[in-house]
């Protein structure tokens, strides 16, 4: 059934705000000036747009975005649940869209604003707790960070994985933010006494491990084949989509599976790459969910970069740092150092590396990965710039 | 006066009977009433045999350390006020893949933070304790 889908459809336009802290737009104004740019990048009126897909955890109804833009009649909305782990699912969900004809234009997005109240629903806990977030809360694991600490800790154990592993992958981040004038850290360095003196949030995790806090808005459209041979930019082709929801799993606290360090990663990769024509040799370029630091060894072993517990190791020596590196990783900086929206802006950034128009652009692009969050339910893409 | 603390709720059904068991002193675990799997966190199926048929077994209420974690702030201010503290989540001896997320102490009465970071260790055997926090008593953990 992939040959429904495979190769049928492209992203055709991206849009982006600033990034920043306490911008002064609602998250509504956000979402319709991403998506503004995105269809104007795509050279392709509002009025066209007939798909709309977007996270759970949105704000924007499709509603106010569809007659704030002015797009047209929609004839298929969608959301996909579990925050960061949404976003490729997003674009996927809209890319199926697309190719099963139940539309032609599809935009997707995400706005946010991390000062909004609904962003941080860990800070906004306060009644007695009767999902499963009693069996954390109440014992001090309460932030994402938090969550994800203590699996951190056992892979450590378990794999021999190091904070200068963790070190290598908040400076390869940094210094490619360094490269991308739009990143919020775009201007400032970070050295690895940086990151060894910094303060620490949840140990064995310090402030560099995290995501930075951001607002702002990014938008995608995706479109047809046909209708993408007239836009102008190189589109970048949909080869293959993925969700990942494991048996057994618990997100972020998956402390309960077997294997709990076998996490969503596997599962996406398993459906990614057998519905692809290439494998993890094939390619160029990643972009993988950071939320945080340790996410990046897990999702290398789980999309098949390494060897489990090679995680760690795989960072060394530059492997990671674009544009040269073995397998160059988040390049224009990631959540850690560009903008933290969900990991909408991974999505945009392999875009930018198949069009060839990256700020740390990696040579002759032709197979572009973009991950979705690691530790929750979660999707994956593969982009490439040639269509068989 | 309430602590601040983050509380289960101990009225919602498909728990009620683990918060009933820490409220008497027991580490309760739920099982299958039909083919006896025990299952963590609770829920409403078996996810071996799809049973509804629910049973709650006492365990030893002994296990190892299966991770730690040191919080600090930024935190809510009842967590602030004891950070930097330990949570820790405990695989029980006689079944390592049950496993219950909480807080290493020196005794029920204990504070949260009361034990130096540095001496917990993954695989340290513990066992279960229960501390009242308003109206919950929660699992928490001494060294064995």
């Amino acid at each position: 059934m992939a040959e429904v889908i495979k190769d049928k459809t492209a992203v055709v336009g991206i849009g982006q705000t600033a990034f920043g802290k306490g911008l002064p737009d609602t998250e509504l104004s956000l979402a319709c000036q991403a998506i503004a740019l995105a269809l104007d990048d795509a050279g392709i009126a509002p009025s066209e747009v007939d798909g709309l897909a977007s996270y759970t955890m949105e704000q924007n109804r499709e509603v106010d975005v569809a007659r704030s833009v002015g797009l047209g009649d929609i004839t298929f909305f969608t959301q996909v649940g579990f925050g960061g782990g949404a976003g490729c699912g997003v674009v996927g969900q809209a890319a199926m869209a697309v190719a099963t004809g139940q539309c032609e234009v599809a935009v997707a997005w995400r706005a946010r604003k991390r000062a909004a109240a609904a962003s941080r629903p860990w800070a906004q806990a306060r009644a007695r707790i009767a999902d499963n977030w009693q069996w954390s809360r109440p014992f001090g694991i309460i932030r994402p960070v938090d969550e994800i600490a203590m699996l951190t800790r056992r892979y450590m154990y378990e794999f021999g994985a190091t904070r200068d592993h963790l070190a290598n992958v908040a400076l390869a981040f940094r210094k490619h933010a360094n490269m991308n004038p739009a990143a919020t850290m775009g201007h400032r360095e970070m050295t690895r006494d940086d990151y060894m003196d910094a303060r620490w949030i949840s140990e064995p995790l310090c402030l560099f491990d995290n995501c930075l806090e951001t607002d702002g808005a990014l938008a995608v459209v995706v479109t047809s084949a046909a209708r993408a041979a007239d836009t102008p930019h190189p589109p970048a082709w949909i080869h293959a989509f993925a969700q990942g929801l494991p048996a057994q799993h618990q997100t972020m606290t998956n402390y309960f599976t077997d294997d709990p360090l076998r996490g969503p990663a596997w599962t996406a990769a398993q459906r990614l790459w057998a519905n692809a024509d290439v494998g993890p040799d094939g390619v160029d370029v990643a972009q993988l969910y950071d939320a945080f630091s340790p996410l990046i060894p897990l999702s290398l072993e789980g999309y098949g970069f390494c060897a489990r517990g090679d995680g760690g190791p795989f960072t060394d020596a530059g492997a990671i740092e674009g544009p040269d590196g073995r397998l160059p990783v988040n390049t224009s900086g990631g959540g850690m150092s560009e903008a933290y929206v969900h990991g909408f802006n991974l999505i945009l950034e392999a875009v930018r590396q198949v069009r060839g128009t990256s700020t740390c652009q990696v040579p002759d692009v032709d197979v572009s990965l973009v991950t979705s969050g690691e530790g929750v339910p979660t999707s994956a893409l593969i982009f490439t710039k040639d269509r068989p | 006066m309430e602590s601040g603390w983050l509380l289960p709720d101990v009225n919602e059904p498909t728990a009620a009977e683990f918060w009933a068991g820490t409220a008497r002193g027991e580490l309760l675990v739920q099982a299958c009433g039909r083919c006896g799997q025990w299952r963590m966190p609770p829920r409403p199926m078996c996810p071996y045999c799809q049973s509804v048929d629910v049973r709650w077994d006492r365990t030893s209420g002994r296990g190892r350390i299966w991770s730690f974690i040191v919080p600090h702030p930024p935190l809510l201010p009842a967590f602030a006020a004891v950070a930097p503290y330990n949570s820790i989540v405990v695989e029980l001896d006689e079944a390592p893949t049950i496993r219950y997320p909480g807080n290493l102490v020196t005794s029920a009465d204990g504070e949260i933070n009361e034990i130096d970071p540095a001496t917990i260790e993954i695989g340290q055997p513990v066992h279960a304790v229960f501390a009242r926090v308003d109206d919950v008593f929660l699992p928490r953990w001494v060294r064995a």
